[in-house]
């Protein structure tokens, strides 16, 4: 992909002539309708997609990813493990924060520092500095992080933390401390940010302007270290609901739109835009009551069905993963047999989606001791996942067929996840996006024991527990050593999948729809990036 | 009448305390906050220093009294999800929906009225059927539906005005105001119409309503007998006198424009309050659902105090005293 040459705006007229309706585009503006908003100019404000995917746009990270979550550096040069415990990282020397002001080994640390001391913020980025022991700069353009244990995924913690200019707010020569930090200066509120003379960072851009609800205004940083970006001013404007999103696609007012919804793919093409759709990391799956003996959404049994193999065994069979992903996702979506798609780290290449066979689901069922089924309630939520509730009505009939005669109990998020934190559902659809990419994060999440101590299983509602997995992701978490690590995890996943820890549905497919003008390559991450949107050729 | 003010007054005060526990305790039984606004791969530890920042681990009852207390100091909460003051987000948003209201109806009474009008004065004939058939309309379909053919007709297929959004602003006594730029006034134009189409309808049949009523007084046939001209019989002795109740309907209607377009702005983007509200109901972000529908209880009883009291002013037979009863 190559930026327009002054010598190729001599061939435009003929190009426009060609392709009749298309009119040529300039690198002028880009508007994009962005599906939510972010919450703050603040990179360390709230840990959540729209505001991480923005703030890869102003706040550089030492290390980022690419489309497919494959780590690249960005503001580090190189990087590696010294010991099990010891990271050392090069960074990149002759950058400049858009204020003019140097970036040296004083902004990292002072960023560390920062990162704690963000207040009220609906969910912190401190998962990703509590572990730092201690941080020291043996010059400039180099620092070493010690941490408490040792620590894999560090680099990948690292991508999500945007570095902030530390003399912006006047800090010294800052010491890091793991329980507080020395010559910090005044540390910036979150408010702070919305104003474009303080949200200094390094990236190919900048802020101009920041109102909210209306739009963000973007600036190109003309002194960027890397490739200079493409487009001059990009507006982002938050168009939370679908359909008005389409019809601003369609009446011209942006160029791009984020998810359009799947029943509009025709109407979008047939207006003669582009739609591009790329696999993600979120899978969407079921997850049973593992735990309890007695669990509240199963009637026509005394016990709780769940903690026989047999039986979640029998659910998974009796789903017709392909005919969801036909039917219901029309064909946006791929079965899942993991909990990551192939071949992000971890997975194994031989991981297939368990096949559809309703009679050896009865008759598993039947071994169980459920020769005529039972009744269950099948929670899920209808308006976070792409076709969520229609996709829990499919699976719902599906039980039924088989003899787990199944209602569906849907609700708007915010009281869906309320009630699954207090284990209100025997079984509940819900979707899981790994961020860091890899398969450690999934596992962890999902089926790991419960533990608060260390973390695990934080959103494993389902209560599965597996000591044997246990043991293996715990040890891929120590586990500096890359192949080793993905050797461990492939083995956790594939005895947590052949236990039915839980009963994955489908990866989602995250679409973008734009002007035949332009080109985006799906991320992974579902991040709308405009330094990746290119002039098409 | 001092009196009956003050009694006013302190019957809003009960409302507004009412309304605010109602509000503060039914947001907290839908659900936790916590459990939407925190980042899914927040880990056990996280999502309890979530709770303790944002004060949620304690007894509804404490935060209740804190909320109470609080608030009589004048402070509404924090935002959840913005950390910012609720009433600063709200009242930040206020003018692109005072703004769109007022357009509103500005729009109903310019158009609703000559229509209305020409209906009531000549309701037989082919032009009065089709108004009145075209109020029916503006009544039985249903506001987003509306909003979104307007989409469809004006900018998708037409592309005379844009999809959604709020266009460039332009600062007035330092409120920024979109109505004063051209590109501000493109935006306006198809959500303004939108929200006014069910008033339109509303005004256009009680104009007819009352147009056909005053047209058979005496004092109508006296004006035309003394030979007065038919634009003067019409400008002023039938206009003002179908004024009043319209006047009364518009005064209250607005309010509901103001505070509940919420359809209107989804459906047009509209960085307004209704949107901050529905966004904020989603996120459960109780500080703001809280003062949103507290400012709401509050324009209300202002609107309503007015017009008693305009009604007093106007027509000597109505006692301000009665109203005890």
């Amino acid at each position: 992909m190559k930026k327009l040459k002054p010598a190729a705006y001599a061939l435009l007229p003929l190009a426009v002539a060609m392709a009749q309706p298309a009119v040529a585009q300039d690198t002028k503006e880009l508007k994009i309708g962005v599906a939510s908003e972010a919450t703050s100019i603040d990179p360390h404000f709230h840990n959540v997609g729209q505001n991480n995917a923005l703030r890869r746009h102003i706040f550089e990270s030492l290390i980022t990813t690419d489309a497919n979550q494959k780590l690249l550096p960005a503001l580090a040069e190189s990087w590696k493990a010294i010991d099990d415990t010891t990271w050392e990282i090069k960074l990149r020397p002759n950058v400049k924060f858009s204020n003019g002001e140097p970036f040296t080994a004083r902004d990292y640390i002072y960023t560390m520092c920062r990162v704690p001391l963000v207040e009220n913020s609906p969910s912190s980025f401190t998962v990703f500095t509590r572990g730092i022991e201690s941080i020291e700069a043996p010059d400039p353009l180099t620092v070493r992080v010690k941490t408490t244990s040792p620590q894999p995924l560090f680099p990948n913690n690292m991508t999500t933390l945007g570095i902030l200019s530390a003399s912006v707010f006047g800090a010294g020569d800052v010491k890091y401390g793991k329980d507080g930090c020395e010559n910090m200066g005044t540390p910036p509120k979150s408010a702070d940010f919305n104003d474009p003379a303080k949200a200094i960072g390094t990236g190919p851009y900048k802020l101009k302007e920041y109102t909210r609800g209306t739009h963000i205004i973007l600036e190109a940083n003309e002194d960027y270290w890397g490739e200079k970006p493409i487009w001059q001013r990009v507006v982002m404007r938050p168009i939370t609901s679908a359909g008005p999103r389409v019809a601003a696609l369609l009446a011209g007012d942006v160029d791009m739109i984020e998810n359009p919804p799947i029943q509009d793919f025709d109407k979008i093409k047939g207006a003669g835009f582009t739609i591009v759709e790329g696999l993600s990391n979120r899978i969407i799956y079921i997850h049973l009551d593992q735990f309890e003996d007695k669990t509240p959404g199963v009637k026509g049994t005394d016990k709780n069905p769940f903690k026989d193999k047999r039986v979640r065994e029998a659910l998974s069979k009796a789903i017709n993963r392909d005919a969801i992903v036909e039917r219901i996702m029309g064909g946006v979506a791929k079965p899942a047999g993991e909990l990551l798609p192939y071949p992000l780290f971890g997975t194994s290449k031989d991981a297939k989606p368990v096949a559809y066979d309703p009679e050896g689901a009865k008759k598993l069922l039947a071994e169980a001791g459920y020769p005529n089924g039972f009744e269950l309630t099948l929670g899920t939520p209808n308006d976070r996942y792409i076709n969520d509730e229609k996709v829990a009505q499919a699976v719902a009939q599906m039980f039924t067929r088989v003899g787990v005669k199944t209602n569906v109990d849907a609700m708007t998020a915010s009281t869906f996840f309320t009630r699954r934190n207090k284990h209100e559902f025997s079984a509940y659809l819900a979707g899981w996006g790994a961020d860091s990419g890899e398969m450690s994060n999934s596992l962890n999440a999902l089926v790991v024991t419960p533990n608060k101590e260390t973390g695990g299983g934080h959103t494993n509602r389902g209560r599965y527990s597996n000591k044997e997995v246990d043991a293996l992701v715990q040890e891929a978490q120590r586990t500096i050593d890359d192949a080793k690590r993905e050797e461990l995890l492939q083995k956790a996943s594939k005895i947590a999948m052949e236990d039915h820890a839980l009963l994955p549905l489908h990866f989602e497919v995250t679409p973008w729809a734009f002007k035949k003008t332009l080109t985006y390559t799906p991320r992974i991450d579902q991040y709308t990036l405009a330094t990746e949107v290119k002039l098409a050729q | 009448m001092l009196v009956y003010v003050i009694r006013r007054l302190g019957q809003a005060a009960l409302v507004l305390a009412v309304m605010a526990t109602l509000v503060f305790i039914a947001v907290y039984a839908v659900g936790d906050p916590v459990a939407i606004l925190a980042s899914p791969q927040a880990d056990q530890q996280e999502m309890e220093a979530i709770t303790r920042r944002l004060g949620l681990d304690r007894p509804l009852y404490e935060q209740y009294a804190l909320f109470v207390w609080n608030a009589l100091h004048g402070d509404l909460g924090r935002s959840f999800v913005y950390n910012e003051p609720a009433l600063t987000l709200i009242l930040n948003r206020l003018p692109a929906t005072l703004e769109l209201a007022l357009t509103a109806l500005l729009i109903s009474i310019f158009v609703g009225i000559p229509l209305g009008l020409y209906a009531g004065l000549k309701p037989q004939s082919l032009g009065g059927h089709s108004i009145m058939a075209g109020s029916i309309l503006g009544f039985s379909l249903p506001n987003f539906w509306q909003g979104l053919m307007l989409v469809l007709l004006f900018s998708v297929m037409l592309g005379w005005f844009p999809a959604g959004g709020r266009g460039t602003t332009r600062d007035l006594f330092g409120v920024p105001v979109s109505f004063l730029t051209l590109d501000g006034l493109a935006h306006l134009i198809l959500p303004a119409l939108n929200l006014a189409l069910y008033k339109m309808a509303l005004v256009i049949r009680l104009t007819r309503a009352g147009t056909r009523e005053v047209m058979l007084q005496d004092y109508i046939r006296f004006a035309r007998a003394k030979g007065l001209s038919q634009t003067r019989v019409i400008g002023v002795h039938v206009l003002k006198n179908i004024l009043i109740p319209v006047v009364t309907v518009l005064g209250l209607e607005l309010g509901s424009m103001i505070a509940f377009a919420v359809v209107t702005e989804t459906v047009f983007a509209y960085p307004g309050i209704g949107k901050l509200l529905i966004d904020s109901i989603g996120r459960l972000d109780r500080p703001v659902i809280v003062a949103y529908l507290m400012l709401t209880v509050v324009m209300f009883v202002i609107i309503n105090l007015v017009v008693d009291l305009i009604y007093a002013a106007i027509d000597p037979r109505v006692r301000l005293e009665e109203a005890k009863a």
